[in-house]
Parts: structure tokens; C-alpha cells; sequence
């Protein structure tokens, strides 16, 4: 097991009268080479749970192991783990400081320890992994486009090689194109190289379509843990936690309710056509 | 004459090269042409950097054409003597929340408006109370803003230009920023603004589930305006917005693909409702 | 964590000096520091605790918030009355090793460090029943008359004001920052004192950058507001006098005029 978390709570403000429990008992373990969609509502505690899994926020209760080892042993190498497990921070743009892109991305493997020269050999294959073209490579950061800047950021953990790519909304603020270009990016890191993925999104058409295991976050719980189709049948459920499951899922189940015995799982375009597409022939045939 | 007209307006920039190595002008807008009626609501859509930024900044007369001209409720933009009306009837909301709100209290912030241009302090209350209760932040007028979700600190922005009873609304990408129920409020607001008060409402924005309520949408492309019409003859151009770099709401891109295939569905499907409709009806 | 941290003391509460004009504490706050340095004796310091306890009392701010403020001048306050008491000449109390501790020294240290913590307590009342935004109106007011010299009196108070609102923003993200480099295995806690500040800029780049972009962005705001200076503005919250505040005035006067004659009479 890659991650685990065993038990875990974490309480912000402990023992005053405004405390909150973050995270509650929560179970959780990562294999290798997933692609995991968390969602949770604004405050659901997601954030949280992504924190603990590279050791920035220490659980209050319970434990986390990376690997088979507690993080939180004693003599752990802490900044260790956080290069093998990358975090990308929401508007991770705003971390940007270098002069130069190349030099920016090269932070991380330098603090990995890596020479000069590896951590260069590192930061250009990371930048050709998010598209970033070398003629880029010795631009100021802060001149770049909104959707290049995201990518560099998002580089400069990937050039640490970690095992595990953790992205807070690594679409934020994107144009249609860019978020694309960022999904699909992240999407082939993760065949080519058998990264695991663990993304934080809002947009439930994008879980759908990219993720191959969903974790639902509501109240520092995880009340679904699951394939996509199973946590998006639950759909009313999920609304009652302030989520939702993608048109699709609507547009199916509206049609099984007039009727139409199409498969109410699909939840990405592609599915739902192919669906349709077997139903309308088939009742042709029938009729 | 439309509330907010435009004719052949250009506007250029002037972008410093590195090392000095001199400057170059850039047009960022070119050859536009808007007409909008008083009471529509206008969606403008188009990818980073297709300019509808820099159109929304000319309703506002945060920046004036180089070119052609801009007229908001028949005063032009360009005349200084006017700056000051023209703001107050275009009022603008901007995308980041943190950035755009002044007061350390709810209703101080969205009295600043109506300070700066010098109404009464009773007027000023009264106004104040009136928008708040009209986006539905009249329960946390003494918050601080910094203890709001983003979509409740957007929704006080707007407070903020509806206290200075504006003809028009201008918001660019002010859900760019927000979860999707903060999204699903700021959208909501602004619509029941643009049906109940009649304010023109022009919102740009990147989601497509956000036009379709819209009585037009204008996409851009380099400076632009390369498509118009209302959001069922926008929509059923799929390959067109695709080329533009823009995406169709899910539902319309499903009855696309189905008509592809040999469904024969109707182009510019919109909703759920339709979708389910249209292919209830041929089976 | 650092949003934790709230600038300004405010304690919410509705006594009668939460209240008051933020005009007439601002004042009645440097009359009290003024009779501090006013009275010498005994029966002046008592005159002025028990005004000090009045206050207290009249605001309903529990005690332990006036307290929290001398947290950071206890260095300060066990510094002043080290060097009053070791270096002031005058009749020796008691000796040990090369120190002497005067009569002299004594008395001067115990004045001083009542002066200092009262006059922490005095400035503690007044932000802790004004709100910033009220501080920042009242001396606006106050100092306007300054308008003539042109001095920018109203643009210094709205800075003043958005830098209240600005302040947890950054804090909120530096903390973000910090942790976004951290995970990039950042290192901010060991090294030596340059090492660190080195370590540092990671950190303060961005956070130059955003404050910058920020500005940029509020600048732009207010202008689509109309705001154009303080000129021909109005106020939503103008400041009033009160009956309460013109009694409150003539008690501070009165205060004044007890502390000039316990300061004459030197007692």
C-alpha cells in the first residue's frame, strides 16, 4: 500500500469552545497507480485530508504511513516524503519565484539534494511532461500566460519525480482549453510512468471522465469510496452534501424514468452515446 | 440606441520588449461593434486572452478606445466630464472576491459606492439595506468579508454596484473563482437582477452552463467579435467553438455526438429536459 | 496557524465606551498619557489608578485582555527598571558585588514602570472598544484640519483602512505560500541567520508579487466605484457627537485640570 491513513482525526482550535473536527476517524488507503477523484463541498475537510497525506498537517489522532512507515516516527525523514509525494497547491502559480522558469522548476530537486546538472536534467524533462516548450525556458515566470504559469508550477513539484502527484484544483480559473491540456497532461503522466494521481476537483464531469476511483468528503467523513458510476448512482445522496454527479448522470436516470432502458451509470459523454445509441437500435428492432 | 453601443472600437497596448530592445503596439481589441439593448443579458465568451477582459473594461471607462468609439447609455466613453456617470451607470464586478472589496464590514464596503459619488447618508442606508436584501446578504451586513464563502463575497460585490443604481452590470469571470454552489448563487443573483430590475447584465465567463440563460452570447477571438447570436444558434456550431478553443455544455455536446451518429435530433439542444424530451419522442 | 492572528484588539461589547465618539477616546487616551507624565507623587498615582480602574471597569473588558498587551513590553518594562534602579546616584539601600540599589533608584524605577504599564493599559482600552474602522475615521476627523498644510489626511486614513482589511488576507497566504514551498522541500526552520534569510525568498517573492497584484487589482476596483479622493464623498457613517460624548469631554477636562494641580503641588 502506498498510502494509508489509519484512523486519522484532526481537530483545528483543540479543547476551546471553537473547536472543529477536520477529519473524523477516517480510513483511507492508496494503491499504486491510481487515478483518484476526491469532492467535497467547500469546508467538507478535503483539503485537510490531502495535507496529511504528505505530512504537512500532523493528524491530531491515528496514523499515516507512507510506504509501510509511519510518517510520524520518530527520525522520519519528513522532506523526504514530500518529494515522493507531490503537492500541488490550488493557484500553485502564485509559488513562482525565480527568475527564470527553468531555474524555478530546478528549486525542488535542488532541495532533493540533486547536482546542479541532475536537477536540471530533471526540471526539462518535468517541463516537456506539462508542455512547456524550451524556448519558454529561460522566460521570466511572471510573463508567462495564466494556463503556462499553472503549468510550471505544476513542474516544479513534477521534477521531483515523486510517486504520488496530489493537485488541489489544478484547473482553477482555466479557460475550457487549458483545463484540457492540464487533465490530459496529468492523464498520460500517469500511463506513461504509472503515477499515482489523486485529484481534487469540483467539476464532476472531470472525475468522471479521468478518474478510476472516487472518494466523497463530507463533514471530515468519507461516506463513498468507490468507481465513479458507483458514487455517481447515489446522486441524490450526493446533492444532499452539496455535490452533484454530472449532466449525464441526470440525462440518463431522466430517460430510465420515461422508459428508456438505458444504462444509468454512464456517466461521460462517450458512455452515455454508446448507451443511447444501443437503445435506439435495439427499440427499433423491437418495435 | 442600445444602453451600451460600440462602433468600430480598437484598442491597442503597448508592450515593452525585454532588454529594452523597444516596444511594440498590440491590438488587443479590433474592429468592434456592439449594440445592446437596455434589459438584455449578454454572455461574452472566448479563450485567455481574446480580449473580452479589455471590451468589459471600456463599458466602465477603465479604458477608452484608440480607436472608433464607445458609448454607454448615449454618453461616450472618452469624454472626461462624464467619468464619473458613466462608472456609476456601468458598474463593474471583477473576478478575484478578496480584490475587488474595500470595506472591513459588509455594509460599509457596499456603501462605498454611493459615497464616492456624494449621496446622502440617510439615501446611503437606505440604498445599502435595499441591495443587500436584493442578493440576499442582508443577514451579514456587520460581517467582515474576510469571514465569507467566495460566492457570498461576490455577491456582496455586486451589492456594491447595485447600491449605485447602475442601467448596467458588467462581470467578468465573476464565478472563475467560486465552488460550484458558490458559482450556482453569484449566477442565480445576477439573474434575478437582470429579470426582476431590469438591470442589462453582461457577463464573460468560461462556463457554458452560464450562457445558456442568456438572451445573446458574442464569442471573441484575437480581438474580435467572431460569433453572435442567442445560445441555441451559438451552440449548435460545436465544431466552430471547438476550433475557438471553447467547450459546449455536456448535454449539448451528447445530442451532438447522437446526431453525428444518425439520431435525428434538433441542432442547439440545451438542457436535460430538451435532451430527454427529443429522444423520449423517437423512441 | 497564522490567520489566527487578528490585528487590532477589538473586544465587542456595548458599554458606554464602545459607545463614545472614537474622537473623544483618541483624546481622552493622550490626555491620560499626558497626566502620566504630569504627576510625581503618591496621591497623583493613586488618582490616576483609580480613573484607570473606572475605565476598566465602565468598558466590561475582562482584565485579562488589558493584560495581554504588556506581554510584549515586559522585556522593555524589566530593562527600564533594571538601569533606573542600578544607575540612579543617591542614598544606597542595599549592595551586592558591584551593584548598588539606590533609595533614589528605586523610587524612579517603580514610577517609571507604572507610567509604562498604564499607559499600555490607557491605549489598550481604547482599541479594544474601538473598532479599527472607527479609529481610523476619528483621527481622520481629528487630524483634518491638517488638510490645509496638505497634508493627505483622508488618503492616509483610507490606506490605513485598507491595510486592516489586507493584513489576514497576506497572512492567510503566506501561510499558503510557505506550505506550497515547504512541499517543495523548502527548508524555513534550520540554518544560520543568513542561511535563513536566504531560505526566505522563496517565500517573499511571491508574496511581493501578489501583495503588488492585489494592489493593481483593489486600484482598479475602487476607480470602477467612482472613488476619486475624499473630495465631494460623503459618509455612510459620519461621525456625531453625542450628549454622552460632551460629557465625556468635560471629564476628561476636569481629569486634566486634577493632574496639572496634583503634578504643581507635586504630591
Amino acid at each position: 500500500m502506498l498510502i494509508e491513513l489509519k484512523d486519522v482525526s484532526y481537530l483545528y482550535s483543540r479543547d476551546t469552545v471553537y473547536e472543529v473536527r477536520a477529519l473524523d476517524h477516517v480510513n483511507l488507503a492508496v494503491e499504486e497507480g491510481r487515478f483518484i477523484g476526491v469532492i467535497g463541498h467547500t469546508g467538507s475537510g478535503k483539503s485537510t485530508l490531502i495535507q496529511h497525506m504528505n505530512g504537512l498537517m500532523k493528524p491530531t489522532e491515528g496514523h499515516v504511513f507512507f510506504e509501510g512507515e509511519d510518517i510520524w516516527a520518530e527520525k522520519y525523514d519528513l522532506r523526504k516524503l514530500r518529494t515522493s509525494v507531490g503537492l500541488v497547491f490550488q493557484y500553485p502559480e502564485n509559488q513562482l519565484f525565480e527568475t527564470d522558469v527553468l531555474t524555478d522548476v530546478m528549486f525542488g530537486p535542488k532541495n532533493k539534494g540533486l547536482s546542479e546538472t541532475e536537477a536540471r536534467e530533471r526540471a526539462v524533462s518535468a517541463l516537456k511532461d506539462v508542455g512547456v516548450g524550451e524556448k519558454h525556458f529561460k522566460t521570466s515566470p511572471f510573463e508567462l500566460s495564466g494556463g503556462q504559469k499553472r503549468r510550471v508550477a505544476i513542474a516544479g513539484v513534477l521534477a521531483m519525480d515523486p510517486k504520488v502527484l496530489i493537485l488541489d484544483e489544478p484547473t482553477a480559473g482555466l479557460d475550457p482549453r487549458g483545463r484540457d491540456e492540464i487533465l490530459g497532461r496529468i492523464q498520460r503522466l500517469r500511463e506513461e510512468r504509472g503515477i499515482t494521481v489523486i485529484l481534487v476537483s469540483h467539476s464532476m464531469e472531470d472525475v468522471a471522465e479521468y478518474a478510476d476511483r472516487l472518494i466523497v468528503v463530507n463533514n471530515g467523513k468519507i461516506p463513498y469510496d468507490g468507481s465513479p458510476r458507483e458514487v455517481f448512482s447515489r446522486y441524490e445522496e450526493l446533492e444532499g452534501m452539496g455535490l452533484a454527479a454530472p449532466e449525464i448522470t441526470y440525462v440518463m436516470h431522466e430517460l430510465r424514468r420515461r422508459g428508456f432502458p438505458v444504462d444509468v451509470t454512464a456517466d461521460t459523454v462517450a458512455e452515455a452515446k454508446e448507451s443511447i445509441l444501443k437503445e435506439l437500435k435495439g427499440g427499433r428492432k423491437r418495435a | 440606441m442600445g444602453i451600451i453601443r460600440a462602433v468600430k472600437l480598437a484598442f491597442d497596448y503597448i508592450k515593452y520588449g525585454e532588454d529594452d530592445a523597444g516596444s511594440e503596439k498590440v491590438r488587443a481589441l479590433d474592429q468592434v461593434d456592439l449594440d445592446v439593448e437596455k434589459g438584455q443579458f449578454i454572455a461574452i465568451l472566448g479563450h485567455n486572452g481574446s480580449g473580452k477582459s479589455t471590451l468589459a473594461k471600456h463599458i466602465n471607462a477603465l479604458l477608452v478606445p484608440t480607436e472608433g468609439s464607445m458609448w454607454v447609455d448615449g454618453i461616450d466613453t472618452s469624454s472626461e466630464e462624464e467619468l464619473w456617470h458613466i462608472r456609476q451607470k456601468a458598474g463593474m464586478v471583477f473576478q478575484n472576491p478578496d480584490n475587488q472589496i474595500i470595506g472591513t464590514v459588509v455594509e460599509e464596503d457596499v456603501g462605498f459606492g454611493p459615497e464616492n459619488i456624494g449621496v446622502p447618508t440617510p439615501e446611503i442606508w437606505r440604498r445599502v439595506e435595499d441591495a443587500l436584501d436584493r442578493v440576499g446578504m442582508l443577514a451579514h451586513r456587520s460581517k467582515s468579508p474576510n469571514k465569507l464563502s467566495g460566492g457570498q463575497k461576490q455577491r456582496v460585490a455586486i451589492a456594491g454596484v447595485v447600491a449605485m443604481r447602475p442601467e448596467c452590470i458588467v462581470l467578468d469571470e465573476p464565478t472563475a473563482m467560486l465552488d460550484p454552489n458558490g458559482r450556482k448563487d453569484v449566477i442565480q443573483t445576477v439573474r434575478e437582477l437582470n429579470e426582476k430590475e431590469g438591470v442589462t447584465a453582461i457577463l464573460i465567463t468560461h462556463y457554458m452552463e452560464e450562457v445558456i440563460f442568456a438572451d445573446r452570447v458574442i464569442v471573441m477571438d484575437q480581438g474580435r467579435v467572431v460569433m453572435q447570436g442567442t445560445p441555441r444558434e451559438i451552440f449548435s456550431r460545436v465544431e466552430e467553438l471547438k476550433a475557438l478553443r471553447l467547450d459546449v455544455p455536456q448535454v449539448t455536446e451528447l445530442a451532438y455526438e447522437l446526431k453525428k451518429a444518425g439520431v435525428p435530433l434538433a441542432d442547439g439542444i440545451l438542457t436535460r429536459e430538451e435532451l430527454v424530451e427529443a429522444l423520449c419522442s423517437l423512441n | 496557524m497564522l490567520k489566527d492572528i487578528t490585528l487590532g484588539q477589538y473586544y465587542p461589547s456595548d458599554s458606554i465606551l464602545h459607545k463614545l465618539d472614537p474622537r473623544v477616546k483618541f483624546i481622552g487616551t493622550l490626555v491620560f498619557i499626558i497626566a502620566l507624565f504630569l504627576v510625581r507623587g503618591p496621591v497623583g498615582y493613586a488618582f490616576a489608578t483609580a480613573v484607570l480602574a473606572a475605565l476598566i471597569l465602565l468598558s466590561r473588558v475582562p482584565v485579562k485582555f488589558m493584560l495581554k498587551g504588556m506581554k510584549a513590553i515586559l522585556l522593555i518594562l524589566i530593562v527600564t527598571m533594571l538601569f533606573n534602579m542600578l544607575l540612579t546616584p543617591g542614598e544606597p539601600l542595599f549592595s551586592f558585588w558591584i551593584l548598588t540599589v539606590t533609595k533614589e533608584g528605586l523610587v524612579t524605577a517603580v514610577r517609571m514602570a507604572l507610567r509604562l504599564i498604564y499607559l499600555v493599559i490607557g491605549s489598550s482600552i481604547m482599541t479594544l472598544t474601538t473598532t479599527p474602522n472607527q479609529l481610523t475615521d476619528g483621527m481622520e476627523a481629528l487630524f483634518s484640519p491638517l488638510k490645509k498644510l496638505h497634508v493627505p489626511v483622508h488618503e492616509i486614513a483610507m490606506m490605513m483602512s485598507i491595510a486592516l482589511r489586507f493584513i489576514p488576507i497576506l497572512m492567510e497566504e503566506t501561510d499558503k505560500i510557505m506550505k506550497a514551498q515547504i512541499a517543495r522541500g523548502a527548508d524555513f526552520e534550520s540554518g544560520n541567520f543568513i542561511r535563513r534569510i536566504k531560505n526566505m525568498i522563496p517565500l517573499l517573492v511571491p508574496l511581493f508579487v501578489s501583495a503588488f497584484r492585489r494592489a493593481n487589482d483593489l486600484a482598479m476596483a475602487m476607480e470602477a466605484r467612482c472613488y476619486h479622493g475624499g473630495e465631494g464623498r460623503t459618509q455612510m457613517k459620519p461621525l456625531i457627537y453625542a450628549g454622552r460624548d460632551r460629557t465625556a469631554y468635560f471629564l476628561i477636562v476636569l481629569f486634566l485640570a486634577g493632574a496639572v494641580v496634583l503634578g504643581i503641588l507635586g504630591l
